[in-house]
């Protein structure tokens, strides 16, 4: 099967490509690393789109910092996100995050934006943005909003994105000094989606925990996050498996899913103390 | 369609270092327009859907999946494929060293392989085999089994290192 578009734009600068989203009829979609949206246009999944390539616009990528947080914008790659210096010292959740997603080709491409807009409740940056409290920056012919993580994903593929507006970038609270993040993940091959995943955040403030691959979106597990916060570990492994309501598929059961979502529970809380499990 | 969006598009590159201008379709992947329009026919389209590796080419310095870009992100760009990196030797070695571990059968995979393991090699020193076999983790190869593959990388990357110091 061969893709068909319904035509292609190059996007010079952020108003540009609203206006252009604007002017589409409702059939604009934004292109950022493609590696999503072109395979899913290969296959057919979506005919007749017209393509907004904002993948030139130099402003959109990247990551800076200032005193209290990080700002990561849209179009910066996996890779980037792989090995730039203040994500490791900063957010290493990204960085491990990185390690997980997809092959070496695909995280040259692909962009830590059109992740979080494709919002694959398999993908691993969704939850980890969860995790870390951050805010999602987004640009329409209205003007500019900043969404809370927690506020931004709604169901498989689907986010508070409005059809006009552009994602342009995340900002995150910096790690305190002794902050601790991890990220766990059960996965049959290197590189697949994973059946489930867990992100965990100690910081001051108490613990966070979200999950990937137990939904239709990724999900901040509260019960568990108050019974850490009160020290009790398998109070929050009990809590964690009544509160996700993980899908059965050819992946994996249900009940599957639910039991490892516990065992990555134990497993990030070993990492975080040094134990092994 | 409104104007602004265009059917098709006009793209200036350099492919294997020769400059090459082109008018193509919005929806064609890169590979679809080396093959079809430019008759490079190394990289090949198999799962069109970022799996299998086979279409790996290099783009602005970088290993990508030709099939996860269009033709029409091109312009301005510059693409080395298979038969380019062959041409000016760039992946002499690592070919010899496939050919005399027997890392190749039906030889499909090949091409796709070598740009994601010169990728690798570029690096510098000598990567251990775990390494080697996630950076080759999103290509498959449905004869060898890799170890082959794996052998034939980590040789180059020792030939390689040991003229760097000699
Ligand atoms: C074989 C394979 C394996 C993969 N494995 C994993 C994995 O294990 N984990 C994982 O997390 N991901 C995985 N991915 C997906 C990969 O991470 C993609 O890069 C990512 O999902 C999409 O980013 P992109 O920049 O390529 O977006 P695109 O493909 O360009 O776009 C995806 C969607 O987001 C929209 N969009 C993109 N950018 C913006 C923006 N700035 N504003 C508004 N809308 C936007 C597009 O319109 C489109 O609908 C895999 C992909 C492949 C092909
Ligand atoms: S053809 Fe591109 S990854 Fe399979
Ligand atoms: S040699 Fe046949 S697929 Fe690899």
């Amino acid at each position: 099967m061969k893709a068909s578009a319904g035509g292609y734009a190059r996007a010079n600068d952020l108003g540009h490509a609203i206006e252009m989203l604007g002017s589409a009829d409702g059939m604009g979609r934004v292109l950022a690393g493609g590696q999503s949206l072109v395979a899913a246009m290969n296959m057919r999944l979506t005919t007749g789109d017209l393509l907004v390539d904002i993948s030139r616009i130099s402003a959109l990528s990247g990551i800076t910092e200032d005193a209290a947080s990080l700002r990561i914008g849209a179009l910066t790659s996996h890779a980037e996100i792989g090995t730039d210096p203040l994500v490791r010292t900063y957010a290493p959740l990204l960085r491990d995050a990185v390690a997980c997603i997809a092959h070496a080709a695909i995280r040259n491409r692909g962009t830590i934006g059109g992740a979080l807009a494709h919002a694959d409740p398999a993908a691993e940056f969704p939850a980890c943005v969860l995790a870390l409290d951050a805010t999602i920056h987004v640009t329409g012919r209205d003007g500019k909003r900043a969404i809370p993580a927690d506020d931004f994903f709604h169901e498989v593929f689907e986010t508070a994105l409005q059809p006009d507006e552009i994602l342009t970038a995340i900002t995150l609270p910096k790690a305190e000094r002794d902050e601790r993040q991890t990220l766990q993940e059960v996965t049959r091959r290197s590189g697949d989606y994973a059946l489930a995943g867990l992100c965990l955040v100690r910081r001051r403030a108490g613990h966070r925990v979200s999950l990937l691959s137990v939904g239709s979106r990724p999900v901040l597990a509260r019960h568990a996050m108050a019974h850490l916060d009160a020290g009790d570990i398998d109070g929050a492994v009990a809590a964690l498996r009544a509160e996700i309501d993980p899908p059965s598929d050819t992946q994996a059961s249900a009940g599957y899913r639910r039991h490892i979502a516990g065992v990555l529970l134990r497993r990030a809380m070993a990492d975080l103390t040094g134990e092994k499990t | 369609m409104s104007e602004i969006f265009r059917a098709q598009v006009d793209i200036d590159l350099r492919v294997n270092g020769e400059q090459v201008a082109a008018r193509v379709i919005a929806g064609q992947h890169v590979i679809d327009f080396l093959r079809e329009e430019l008759g490079l026919t190394g990289a090949h389209a198999s799962c069109e859907h970022g799996v299998c590796g086979a279409c790996t080419i290099r783009v602005n310095g970088q290993a990508v999946r030709g099939c996860l870009m269009l033709a029409a992100q091109l312009d301005g760009a510059e693409v080395w494929t298979v038969e380019g990196l062959s041409d000016n030797n760039t992946i002499r070695d690592l070919q010899d060293a496939f050919v005399a571990r027997n890392a190749l059968q039906c030889g499909f995979c090949t091409p796709g392989m070598l740009v994601s393991a010169e990728e690798l090699l570029a690096q510098g020193g000598i990567p251990e085999r775990g390494k080697i076999r996630e950076h080759m983790s999103g290509n498959y190869c449905r004869c060898t089994g890799y170890e082959a593959i794996v052998d034939a990388i980590e040789t180059v990357a020792r030939q390689r290192a040991g003229k760097a110091n000699s």
